[in-house]
This record gives structure tokens, C-alpha cells and sequence, in this order.
């Protein structure tokens, strides 16, 4: 039986009907809703920096970190947006290069994501270093030291070129997407500051076959290049983790774990910010489908049982070890001080997701906003979980801690969110949100051509 | 392309714009091209355009960019300074791994993409516009007057026996 597809737009669209909604929030002054977000946004980012220039100007001191907890919450938190970035990259590369018809509508914010959770990453270690202003130590540079060279063989120092080349390829894979839908702007453009702000963003771009011959292979190459590289980056940042011999973090499941949690995570996040979207932009919800949106959910409870599945095995391969030190941190993970981050983390985790089994609600806009608020807090407990808990109790009791949690900690952890919702909202507002470009030849998915066009 | 003119034919289906194409080719035009608002498929067959060179270019520049890693990675550890880390040799292969890959990736990524706006002539400032809906849902096949035997009266009668919608002729593309 050949089954139906299920159309990818919704409505009786032309393909002039997709350019005037999507260009639409570009062109129109933003709505009431979009101000009041955008306003709080900017309140929290004004907090954010405000509190980085204590912490910078003061000392790291007022963070929360101690002997032996010397991890504390800018790495939690620089893996937790570094996580987040990558189901934008699973949306766009890897189903592109899996023919996946259905990311064509969700791509665009996916990737945007991905390039705001990167940037928003990438302020964490260098906080972290305490001594912001040496942070260009962190690049192998000429120096007159000798010249000193960094060490090429710490995972720290494979961070930095992992983080910084997927900013860079996402960056990069973004804006070559943008290139015909800012020239499709453009050439709407009725005032001469939007034509030639959107001629400049679109480099003269004017939709020849030879150019979109190049252009194709040049996008799935990056598709192509993109889909190995996510998974190292994550792969790299759990060695931060794994190639240390602390108990609890020497462990080889980390890569496959943080890979799989970090797609989670990045698609609690997608939709999150999608039904904001929605809610913002009534248009969109012809090309942002239900159907869309239960995709996602599928693949929120598919990858949250994989980390499940990584927290279990954790538990057996410490008990299956025989060692000693092993097995107490795992003990201590669920049952010592810190008891309860460990079971947040597996309730909104492995738990709450199960209800997407249920295809009411994988369908439900309200429940599945409340799932990826759990999953983004889940997903913060967890890293919370395997650096804080790892560190605080490690071989000697003699050298046992606590992790001293600070209000310049909190202060940091939520006001990273004012930095990447308003980047999120600027992007929204100038930005077209969905990729015209490459909605328009799925346009007749799922329907037949003819009738209302010509 | 140089500013030069030419004729163009438009439509608003690509479905028909497709056949268009491919009789044009059949008729022999060589340096013709279509204008369309997204990659219409099939086209580049229609058109008669080869398959894109730029993986070579991605192959290169990959390679070099894992020689590049890999080599900074030899050069600053082993021989500019070699210190001794924790007992590891200096030159430690499966240590510089990961960042040769990334290096690889970095190099064969952006490569490519200056590649391709450098073969489409890209950016451009302020390039002459056929039809401002030809990037929204008009389509259009471009003669451009270097074709050989070009002669605008008859491209004109082709295009519209073809189903051209509007017929442009400019002086400056």
C-alpha cells in the first residue's frame, strides 16, 4: 500500500502566497508581543552583562566554585547552550542529507538557534578562565616566550577548535542559505534603506541556473561536512569529561551519551522556541505544522530514552567494574548530598518525555511547551549532575567538598538567556524565519499541482 | 558576466519553463540561462549545465587543511619546542586527532563556499534586475547577446512560441 504523504504546507498556497508570508514579519513592524518580549529580553541581557563585569572586574571568586567542586556553573552552562546548538545542525544537515522533506520549514530557526546557543556557549570558558582579557592564550599564536606553544594534547585545547569551527561552519551554512531569501527581500524592498541593506546581505545574488548548480552541491556539501562535525563537537566536549580519571567521569559512554543528550536538549529547545513562534507569528503555523511539531517530539522521547538508557548502563558498568571509587560515585550521585539534582534530572528527562507515547499529546501545543521546558531544565541538571557530583567527592574523603552556589551564579546562568532571546527576536523580526527558497519546491508534497496558479 | 545585454523570456510556471529549457538546448543555444526564484528540479539538464566542480575544490582543501593540523600540531610540539607533557612522546598521533579533523573541516567548509561565490561571480554590487519577481514566482530564460548567432528578432519568436508570458530585452545585464 503506498501510504499519502501528509502536505508540508498547509492551505491553498501559491508561490507568492510563501513570499508574502514569510517576508511579512520582515516587512511589517512587530506586533505588541514581539516588543514585550524583546523588551524583557533586553532587561535580562542589560542584567547579564552587568553581572559579567562584576564577575570579570571582582574575580571569579564570586562564583561558586571551590576546592574540589573547580568546575562549576559556566562549564554546567557552556555545555548546556553548546547541547542546545546542535539539534540544529541534526535539522539541518543530517535530515538534508537524509532527505528529510520536512525540515525545510524548520531548518531556517533551527540553524538560527544553533548559531545563537554556540555564541551564547562560548562566553562561559572564557569567564571561566578568570582572567578574561588572556583569553587569546587559548590560540596556538607566535608569541615572544619562546614561543610557547599551547598543549595539543589536552581535550581543553581540542574544545577550542572544536567550538570555534562549528560557530564558524554553522555561521557560514546559515548565511549561504540566507543568500537567495535576502535577495528575495531585496527585490520586494519598496524603501531604498531595506533594498540596500538586503542588497548587501544578498551579494548580488540574482538566481541563475549556473549559480544554483553551484550553490546546490555547495549546500550539501556542507550538509556533508556539517553532520560529522556536530558529532565531534559534542563527542570533544564530553573528553573535557572522560580523558581525566576522575570516577564518574572516565567512563567511555560519555560521546554517544552527550551526543544523544545534546540532541535532546537542542529539540526541547526547537520547541520551545517554536511555539513561541507560532503563537508570535500566526502566518507561520501554515508552514510550522502539528505535524511538524509531533516529528519532534518523537525524536525529544526517542533521544531521551537513549540518555535513559546511557544513565542505566552508567550505573551498571560501575557496579560490573568491581572499583570501588567508581561505584561510590554513582551511590553518591543518586542518594548523597546531591540527591536531588540527580532526580530532577531523571524525571525530566527520562520521565515526563514518556508522555509523548500518547499521540493527543505529541499533538498538544500546551503540553508539549510544558515537555521542552522540563527537558531545558532536565538538560541543565544533568551537566549540573556529572560535573558537580563527580568533582565534590572524589578518592579521599580528606578532600571532600561542596559546591558553594553563589547569586553571581545565578545571576550568570539566567541571564545567558537574555542574550539569546534577544538575538533569537532580533533574528525573527529581521530575518526571514523560514527558508522561502527551499519551502517553495516542497510547496506540492503531499497535494496536487494545478488549479490555483498560473 | 560582463554588463552586457540580451533578451529574456518569462514565465510563471516551472513546469513549463522546464520544457522550455530543454528546447531551447535542443535548439541548439549554448549560453542561455534560467532565472528562477529556487532550484527548480531538473533544470540543470534542461539548461545543458555540467555537474558543478566544486567538490574537487572541498577535496583539496580538505586535504590540506588535515596537512595544515596536523602539521601546526608536529611543528609546535615536537619541533619548535618540544616539551615534555606528561611523558607523552612528542609527537602524540592519536592526541592530535581531533583537532586535524577539525582543521580538515574548517578548511574544506569555507573553501568551498568562497568557491562558490567566486564561480558564480559573487557578491556583486548592486547587479541590474530582469524582474523584480524573479526571486519570488516568476521564472525567465536569459539570452545573453554573446551567443553565438545571436539575433534578438528570432529569440523574441522562440521564446514566445515557447509560452514566454513577457518578452525583456535590456542593453545592460
Amino acid at each position: 500500500m503506498i501510504m499519502d504523504r501528509k502536505p508540508l504546507v498547509l492551505g491553498n498556497k501559491t508561490y507568492k502566497d510563501i513570499s508574502d508570508d514569510i517576508c511579512g514579519p520582515v516587512e511589517q513592524p512587530p506586533g505588541k508581543e514581539w516588543f514585550l518580549m524583546f523588551f524583557s529580553a533586553k532587561a535580562l541581557l542589560l542584567f547579564y552583562l552587568i553581572s559579567i563585569g562584576t564577575v570579570i572586574a571582582t574575580g571569579m571568586g564570586l562564583m561558586g566554585t571551590t576546592n574540589p567542586v573547580n568546575w562549576g556553573t559556566d562549564i554546567v552552562t557552556f555545555v548546556f547552550w553548546i547541547g542546545i546548538g546542535h539539534a540544529g545542525t541534526l535539522i539541518s544537515a543530517v535530515l538534508f542529507l537524509f532527505r528529510q522533506k520536512w525540515r525545510t520549514s524548520v531548518a531556517r530557526s533551527a540553524e538560527a538557534m544553533t548559531v545563537f546557543a554556540v555564541m551564547t556557549a562560548g562566553i562561559f570558558p572564557l569567564i571561566h578562565t578568570g582572567r578574561p582579557w588572556l583569553d587569546f592564550w587559548l590560540l596556538p599564536y607566535p608569541n615572544q616566550r619562546g614561543p610557547l606553544w599551547v598543549n595539543f594534547r589536552s581535550p581543553l585545547l581540542w574544545d577550542v577548535f572544536a567550538v570555534s569551527t562549528y560557530a564558524t561552519v554553522s555561521i557560514v551554512f546559515w548565511y549561504v542559505g540566507l543568500v537567495p531569501d535576502f535577495a528575495t527581500i531585496r527585490d520586494r524592498a519598496t524603501g531604498k534603506i531595506r533594498k540596500t541593506i538586503y542588497g548587501i546581505l544578498s551579494l548580488g545574488w540574482r538566481g541563475h541556473t549556473r549559480h544554483w548548480s553551484h550553490y546546490e552541491m555547495v549546500y550539501m556539501i556542507l550538509a556533508a561536512l556539517a553532520t560529522p562535525l556536530v558529532l565531534s563537537v559534542h563527542t570533544i566536549v564530553s573528553f573535557d569529561f572522560a580523558v581525566s580519571n576522575l570516577p564518574g567521569w572516565h567512563t567511555t559512554i560519555f560521546p554517544p551519551y552527550f551526543v544523544a543528550g545534546a540532541i535532546f536538549s537542542g529539540f526541547g529547545m526547537v520547541i520551545t522556541l517554536l511555539t513561541l513562534v507560532r503563537i508570535g507569528f500566526p502566518v507561520f503555523k501554515d508552514y510550522i505544522t502539528i505535524d511538524h511539531m509531533e516529528v519532534m517530539n518523537k525524536i525529544i522521547m526517542t533521544t531521551g530514552m537513549l540518555v535513559g538508557y546511557a544513565y542505566a548502563s552508567e550505573f551498571f558498568i560501575a557496579w560490573y567494574s568491581g572499583v570501588p571509587y567508581e561505584q561510590y560515585a554513582f551511590i553518591n550521585r543518586a542518594t548523597g548530598p546531591y540527591w536531588w539534582s540527580y532526580w530532577i534530572m531523571v524525571s525530566c528527562n527520562v520521565i515526563i518525555p514518556q508522555v509523548f507515547w500518547f499521540k493527543a499529546a505529541r499533538r498538544s501545543i500546551p503540553i508539549m511547551f510544558v515537555v521542552s521546558i522540563f527537558v531545558n531544565i532536565g538538560m541543565w541538571f544533568e551537566r549540573f549532575v556529572i560535573t558537580v557530583t563527580s568533582l565534590h567527592r572524589d578518592f579521599l574523603p580528606s578532600s571532600w567538598g561542596m559546591y558553594e552556589w553563589s547569586i553571581f551564579d545565578a545571576a550568570i546562568l539566567f541571564g545567558s538567556f537574555g542574550m539569546f532571546f534577544t538575538l533569537f527576536l532580533l533574528y525573527l523580526k529581521g530575518f526571514p524565519a523560514i527558508s522561502i527558497a527551499e519551502v517553495k519546491p516542497v510547496l506540492y508534497v503531499g497535494k496536487k499541482k494545478g488549479g490555483h496558479h498560473g | 558576466m560582463a554588463k552586457k545585454g540580451g533578451i529574456a523570456g518569462i514565465w510563471s510556471d516551472d513546469d513549463k519553463i522546464l520544457e522550455a529549457a530543454a528546447k531551447m538546448r535542443d535548439a541548439g543555444y549554448k549560453k542561455f540561462d534560467a532565472i528562477t526564484p529556487f532550484p527548480v528540479h531538473g533544470m540543470e539538464e534542461a539548461v545543458g549545465i555540467k555537474r558543478s566542480m566544486i567538490p574537487w575544490v572541498t577535496f583539496v582543501m580538505g586535504i590540506t587543511g588535515c596537512a595544515a593540523g596536523l602539521g601546526l600540531q608536529y611543528w609546535t610540539s615536537a619541533v619548535s619546542w618540544a616539551l615534555n607533557v606528561g611523558g607523552k612522546p612528542f609527537f602524540s598521533l592519536p592526541a592530535f586527532i581531533p583537532v586535524t579533523f577539525e582543521t580538515t573541516v574548517l578548511f574544506a567548509a569555507l573553501s568551498s563556499v568562497i568557491a562558490m561565490f567566486a564561480l558564480n561571480g559573487l557578491p556583486k554590487v548592486n547587479p541590474p534586475i530582469l524582474h523584480p519577481d524573479l526571486t519570488s514566482h516568476k521564472f525567465a530564460l536569459w539570452v545573453p547577446e554573446t551567443e553565438a548567432g545571436y539575433d534578438a528578432d528570432k529569440i523574441e519568436k522562440l521564446l514566445k512560441e515557447l509560452g514566454a508570458e513577457e518578452i525583456k530585452r535590456v542593453s545592460e545585464y
